[in-house]
């Protein structure tokens, strides 16, 4: 829709409109319209609009703007029957500007409400959420039949099987780098073929249980988030609590079952593709299978591989916890459900390499 | 007057400029047919309601005449321009406000309305904010310019949505489900705002809805499509076809009746 113009002119003391003062108009004489509106404090301020064939509610508003602005009296004149109405409407609703304090004061209450809560109170949601599934757990065995065994199938089924193929492509890519940048400095003093028992032992103990989880957080994490973030925007978990089933039974822990179930797995896929990965590497650059199979063999064992493991349940646990307390824990609104899939990744992330750190000193103090 | 599907007749005697003429459209998704065959055509300045049972297809109706969904057949314009080809030139004639709201939850309600005139105008800040202010005091809601789509009640978020669909000052407004999920006494403040603002500002409006009261209070003429029917059934003045229709379901419908 082509728009036409508007123009505005000064003649004998009188500001004068001609064209359709519309909202997509108007903007060509808004300003010089408010300075015409500030001159001559004092003095009768007359606006002719005889030829403008249409005002609309944004011209009305520019014709009570320029009235407020101008304090002392105003006459408007060749205004229709339709617009005068129009303008006479306007001018009953449109209140008196907020004052500053009035401003200030309702930014700072709309400020509060889009901030998120404090340090304390996010401390607390995260005690009282752990504390609230340890007591679901220990509360399981006489509220069975709040589980579906289909949900926890649907739910390993996402987190397992289907994160196979990106853990196999990430373990075998980061076997093939691990090996081959040490080989480079290591070949310097002969030892290139200590770079087999190098990256079995990181791998097993280490970077196997702690790559699984970033990318459990990354995949699995986040997507409880959003699942149950949704669920409570949409108020499904407000029914389930008042149809007496609680959130953290029939939601949480078969998730974090899940996750539990299916971590084994794939810290396995994740070993096994980075040693083929290493031997890869090796093999190229003139290594025989055999001699790479005894390094690794001469350097871990059971004890290695098993730690790794538990260690990889343990994040599976707290990576799944987390992603589920941010989604039940979401706010209102669109953005909740984008944090709280945010909150759950970082969350997820900071807690595994916390852990891992404990295990460290736990391994270390125990001397495994 | 013969209300029951005056098809050949489909302005009903109603003389004025044709604003939106929807013509033999049909919609289906996959097997399913939802409604075929609608005709009729809306006239300026009339608040036309879309009314019917829940599954009939209202709301789909509303989705084809605002381009969202292209008619699996027949033709829709909105002053000429066909809806489905001439997607601009019909938005820039519309206001929508969607059954839920749909304010954008990261803006306060005058950022929500300024929002359009920031994007199809060049006024200055101030002067968006004076419009937009206006616009909210045009749906009672001046008080609470500053405050965030969560922080307000369905009858408000409704009003601020009404708002928002006005704020370029359109020749037509559609309205999905004005009254839905609110109070009686909030849904007839809600009628009579429809009315204030088709008094105030000559526009049109389209309104779905199932609310028989709301139907009455502000419908100049209405369509109703029925499911069983797969299409519409009725045209024409709401207290006529309360008196005087001949078919079972609108009979039904207007006098509340079980079938």
């Amino acid at each position: 829709m082509s728009v036409a113009a508007v123009d505005m002119r000064v003649e004998d003391g009188r500001v004068i409109f001609s064209g359709p003062l519309e909202v997509k108009s108007i903007a060509a004489v808004w300003q010089q319209a408010m300075v015409a509106a500030k001159r001559g404090p004092g003095q009768a301020l007359n606006i002719d609009i005889s030829e403008c064939p249409h005002v609309d509610t944004a011209g009305a508003t520019l014709l009570l703007a320029m009235e407020r602005l101008h304090e002392s009296e105003v006459n408007l004149t060749g205004a229709d029957a339709k617009a005068s109405a129009l303008i006479e409407q306007m001018r009953h609703i449109i209140p008196a500007e907020m004052t500053e304090k009035q401003v200030v004061a309702a930014q700072r209450e709309a400020d509060k409400a889009q901030a998120g809560p404090d340090l304390m109170s996010m401390l607390e949601t995260r005690i009282a959420f752990f504390g609230e599934t340890v007591v679901a757990l220990i509360a399981l065995p006489a509220k069975m039949r709040f589980l579906r065994g289909s949900d926890f199938a649907h739910i390993a089924d996402n987190a397992g099987l289907k994160a196979a193929p990106l853990v196999l492509m990430l373990g075998f890519l980061i076997g093939m780098i691990l090996a081959f940048q040490s080989a480079i400095p290591m070949r310097q003093f002969g030892a290139d073929l200590y770079v087999a028992n190098l990256v079995a032992i990181s791998l097993f103990r280490e970077l196997g249980p702690l790559l699984v989880s970033v990318i459990l957080a990354g995949r699995t994490g986040s997507a409880f988030a959003a699942e149950l973030g949704t669920m409570k925007v949409n108020e499904e978990v407000a029914a389930l609590t008042t149809m007496g089933i609680d959130p953290e039974t029939m939601l949480v822990l078969p998730r974090i079952a899940a996750a539990v179930a299916v971590m084994p797995g794939l810290v396995i896929l994740m070993d096994v593709s980075g040693l083929i990965g290493m031997g890869v590497v090796l093999m190229i650059l003139g290594f025989p299978p055999n001699a790479i199979i005894a390094q690794i063999l001469s350097t871990t064992g059971p004890a290695d591989f098993l730690l790794g493991l538990s260690k990889g349940l343990v994040f599976a646990a707290a990576v799944a916890m987390i992603g589920c307390r941010a989604g039940l824990t979401a706010g209102n609104g669109p953005r909740a459900v984008g944090e709280a899939a945010t909150s759950a990744v970082v969350g997820g992330i900071v807690a595994t390499v916390l852990l891992d750190g404990l295990f460290a000193v736990l391994t270390y103090r125990l001397g495994l | 007057m013969e209300t029951a599907l005056p098809h050949d007749a489909k302005d009903d005697g109603v003389a004025s400029e044709i604003v939106v003429a929807v013509d033999n459209v049909a919609q289906e998704f996959g097997s399913r047919t939802i409604f075929k065959d609608v005709s009729f055509n809306i006239h300026a300045g009339e608040v036309f309601v879309v009314l019917g049972g829940s599954g009939c297809g209202k709301s789909t109706l509303l989705k084809q005449m605002i381009g969202l969904l292209p008619p699996t057949r027949g033709r829709i314009s909105v002053y000429g321009h066909d809806v489905v080809n001439e997607t601009d030139a019909v938005r820039s004639q519309i206001g929508v406000m969607f059954q839920s709201g749909a304010l954008f939850g990261s803006m306060n309600l005058l950022e929500n309305i300024m929002l359009s005139l920031a994007v199809f105008t060049d006024l200055p800040l101030a002067a968006r904010a004076e419009i937009a202010r206006g616009k909210l005091a045009m749906v009672g809601l001046a008080d609470a310019a500053l405050r965030l789509p969560a922080e307000i009640s369905g009858g408000m978020a409704k009003r601020a949505a009404i708002a928002r669909a006005l704020v370029l000052d359109p020749p037509i407004l559609f309205l999905d489900e004005p009254s839905a999920g609110l109070d009686p006494i909030t849904s007839a403040g809600l009628d009579k705002l429809i009315l204030d603002l088709r008094d105030t500002l000559g526009a049109t409006f389209v309104v779905v809805t199932h609310e028989l009261q709301s139907i009455l209070a502000i419908s100049d003429r209405c369509i109703m499509l029925d499911r069983e029917a797969q299409g519409m059934i009725a045209l024409g003045q709401p207290k006529d076809l309360k008196a005087q229709s001949t078919e079972p379901v609108v009979r039904a419908f207007f006098n509340r009746e079980t079938m």
